[in-house]
């Protein structure tokens, strides 16, 4: 795992501590720049930070449009893990790559906790 | 929007840019402003302008890594309200190249554009010929050149 700029870093430590979480950033949902990271060997993280800032500028868009207000929390499947994802008040997204079997009800909460501390 | 390219090896590399990174406007020249493709400009006075700005934003900040004593810098990323304009060099068969791309910041962003920059990066290389460097352009055949590359560009 990486290490991240200190403040940040124990927002991190909530997520990564999880069992099945793979790795956690907190990226700049504006610019889909990592401020952040702890993830394990072989994620690309710069990647996943700009995809998945500019997938929720579109989902935001879209919840706008659909008129159920901002996106509190996202969570996408796939086969060989899942991306969770949760906005702070500031911008910052914060992001966790995970296992397929992990607690996403834990995850969830972990990223919550964490947006809170990043502010 | 149109991408036209007047060597034609940029052409497929840079339409799979655009796409991906949702980019606005795309040049693509030679460290001296010498424009090779370029995507959704209207105006050929536009694409001399930006070419010959962008040519010499990258001679100025080669020449601050210098005084620095750094090797030159990899990228600037210059962010506006609206717009940001992100410009870095891309090493080819065909020598180092420039590239200036604006994006909306509605539409794209800087970790985008840096994502993708570099795969547009890696396939101009591999797209490039190979036993060809820059071509010189005489001061006699200057505006010819120019005319041409132009007319090439906006599909006259």
């Amino acid at each position: 795992m990486t290490t991240a700029p200190a403040g940040y870093g124990r927002a991190l430590d909530l997520v990564t501590r999880v069992r099945g979480v793979r790795g956690a950033m907190l990226v700049s949902g504006e610019d889909g720049l990592i401020v952040a990271e702890q993830l394990m060997e072989g994620i690309k993280g710069a990647a996943v930070a700009a995809l998945a800032a500019s997938l929720a500028n579109r989902l935001g868009r879209a919840m706008e449009a659909a008129g159920v207000g901002a996106s509190l929390f996202w969570h996408l499947q796939a086969q060989a893990g899942a991306l969770l994802v949760v906005g702070a008040p500031s911008g910052i997204l914060v992001v966790a790559i995970t296992e397929p079997d992990v607690n996403v009800g834990l995850v969830r909460l972990e990223l919550l906790r964490a947006a809170a501390v990043a502010g | 929007m149109s991408t036209r390219a007047v060597e034609a090896w940029t052409l497929e590399p840079l339409v799979k840019f655009v796409k991906e990174a949702g980019a606005r406007l795309v040049l693509l020249m030679t460290s001296a402003g010498q424009v090779l493709a370029q995507h959704g400009f209207s105006r050929a006075v536009d694409v001399m302008a930006a070419s010959a700005l962008g040519a010499a934003i990258m001679a100025s900040t080669e020449q601050i890594a210098r005084e620095l004593a750094q090797p030159p810098f990899a990228a600037l990323n210059h962010q506006g309200q609206r717009q940001g304009i992100f410009l870095a060099a891309v090493p080819t068969g065909r020598g180092r190249l420039v590239a200036l791309v604006v994006y909306d910041l509605d539409a794209s962003s800087v970790g985008l554009v840096q994502l993708f920059f570099e795969q547009l990066a890696a396939d101009l290389q591999a797209a490039s010929p190979k036993d060809s460097g820059p071509k010189q352009v005489l001061a006699a055949d200057f505006e010819r050149e120019l005319g041409d590359s132009l007319n090439t560009l906006f599909g006259r």
